[in-house]
């Protein structure tokens, strides 16, 4: 079928390649332009970029960025992971049943629906907007996604790795360090890996409950951009671009790494 | 089957903490909150200023773009999937559709707000084959042209695992009865990868009923979705009860997109 049409198809499947590239690179070039504009090219210059690494006020941003989305991808990666041990080991049938809806609940409930619920959460708690409750949301958004990477992972693990561990004398906690975490830690992998990104792109839900004096890039972005056309927003963009295709290449040659090693773990 | 009582039991406290507190207690609150007027009193008000004309026009009309924009997202993810899976190197091919979903979704938006923009290089190509510069941004078209952009990558991956879990000798079978490319796809290719078009369009539909940050930047004030209606009532006018009356009925359209769409398999 798609030999009779020819070229048709390369040409199709490029076009949509250059659409979905188009406006990530329109954002780049233009964060060179001297001009200060999105829509004509002047002449080369950097200054937009220095302007971004001057500017103390964004440095402060970019750190509080970065520190909720390690400090919440690692808490939710540790209670995800004792939410797949939950859900495996709950004996009824319903009740896995029940616990796994609830956990996707959270997964395809609107980003608009986390974020307002939240809000109202923590209005009824009494708990000021900022730092904590962003952390506290961003963890509890990337819990289910957490679950849901480990689970596949101790699903296919043989209970009689288990029970031969406990045959030779291990403890619980022995088992648990030494047979069942190293045997799912690709999918603990996978999950924190998923709850950072997820947490770095959040801007719905943090814009909901980051309160005033508290902000992430995404929501810095957002009032920028909101503003009009600015070009530190382009020369910011590149810089995030470059660290976005980083995290993914690094991601890819670690997870790459880790299968070898898995291979070898289970014949030796 | 196992002796894990003990066991099972420690790993499901913080977990169902975590249920209960980030899970059911939000959507608890919301539906508290949407039986509460704006002095804090006991009513069904918010439900029938919601039932008013004004809210269902704009109720019917967020609909209707969510259609649009999922059935747009469709048409243009369906071939570009099918021609991945024709490729020699698919899966690189693949990873290259998804990366720039990993690009922090403000960037992309802020990109078509200068591509988009009066001067912006659409409105010169317009320009120079005689059209004419147009107001773009802030329209209808524009609303629905970055949002199916923002979310082809998530209809293409569902759809192409469907396709590449499709049988190939199916289709050969169906050719070698004599059936044209057509109707080979009507009747085998398109009936089979069913479930991937309905992960697919679970996937757009919920968000982008739900979308705010898009049609703030990109379509002004013209378009009111129902995530924008939200947005408005908990964080501009603060009426906490209306907003949450709004998010109810989100939550409801949730469900029964959820339930049209069952898979009858797992969607992981």
């Amino acid at each position: 079928m798609t030999k009779r049409l020819g070229r048709l198809p390369s040409i199709y499947l490029a076009v949509v390649f250059i659409i979905l590239y188009a406006p990530i690179f329109y954002l780049i070039y233009y964060s060179f332009n001297s001009a200060g504009n999105m829509h004509s090219f002047e002449g080369f210059t950097l200054d937009w970029y220095r302007e971004v690494l001057q500017d103390t006020r964004l440095f402060i941003i970019l750190l509080n960025t970065l520190v909720i989305a390690l400090l919440s991808s690692a808490i939710s990666t540790v209670l995800g992971v004792f939410g797949a041990l939950a859900i495996k080991g709950v004996k009824t049938k319903r009740f896995q049943n029940a616990l796994l809806t609830l956990n996707n609940v959270m997964i395809v409930s609107p980003d608009v629906i986390i974020g307002a619920s939240f809000l109202v959460l923590f209005a009824i708690v009494g708990m000021e907007l900022g730092f904590g409750s962003v952390l506290i949301s961003h963890i509890a958004f990337s819990v289910p996604i957490v679950v849901l990477m480990v689970l596949p992972n101790l699903e296919e693990m043989s209970p009689s790795l288990i029970d031969a561990a406990r045959d030779l004398g291990a403890s619980r906690w022995d088992v648990l360090t030494r047979v069942i975490i190293p045997y799912i830690s690709p999918g603990i992998f996978a999950g924190f890996f998923m709850a950072l990104t997820y947490s770095l792109d959040d801007f719905v839900v943090t814009f909901f409950v980051t309160g005033s004096g508290f902000s992430t890039l995404s929501v810095e972005i957002y009032s920028l951009a909101r503003r009009g056309i600015s070009l530190t927003i382009n020369a910011l963009s590149t810089l995030v671009f470059l660290a976005t295709l980083l995290l993914v290449i690094g991601y890819y040659l670690i997870s790459k790494q880790r299968t070898k090693p898995k291979e070898v773990r289970s014949v030796g | 089957m196992q002796d894990r009582t003990r066991t099972r039991n420690i790993y499901l406290i913080p977990y169902m903490l975590w249920i209960v507190l980030f899970v059911i207690a939000p959507i608890v609150l919301i539906f508290y909150y949407s039986l509460l007027n704006i002095d804090g009193a006991w009513s069904f008000e918010n439900y029938k200023r919601f039932l008013s004309p004004i809210y269902l026009d704009m109720t019917l009309r967020s609909f209707w773009y969510a259609f649009l924009i999922t059935g747009f997202s469709l048409l243009i993810a369906y071939p570009t999937a099918y021609l991945l899976t024709n490729t020699k190197h698919k899966q690189l091919w693949l990873l290259l559709i998804i990366l720039p979903s990993w690009i922090n979704l403000l960037l992309k938006v802020y990109a078509f707000v200068g591509i988009l923009a009066l001067h912006g290089p659409i409105n010169s190509f317009l320009e120079a084959i005689g059209i004419g510069a147009r107001q773009i941004l802030f329209t209808d078209f524009s609303f629905i042209f970055v949002a199916v952009y923002i979310f082809i990558p998530y209809m293409i991956l569902p759809i192409f695992n469907a396709l590449e879990e499709l049988n190939p000798s199916l289709v050969a079978a169906s050719r070698d009865l004599g059936a044209s490319p057509w109707v080979t796809f009507r009747r085998v290719i398109f009936p089979l990868t069913l479930s991937g078009v309905k992960a697919g369009c679970r996937a757009v539909f919920i968000p982008a009923l739900s979308l705010f940050m898009i049609t703030r930047l990109i379509a002004g004030n013209r378009v009111i979705t129902l995530g924008t209606a939200i947005e408005q009532h908990f964080l501009v006018t603060q009426d906490w009860g209306m907003g949450s009356t709004i998010a109810v009925f989100l939550v409801i359209a949730m469900g029964l997109t959820m339930i049209l769409t069952e898979t009858g398999k797992k969607v992981s």
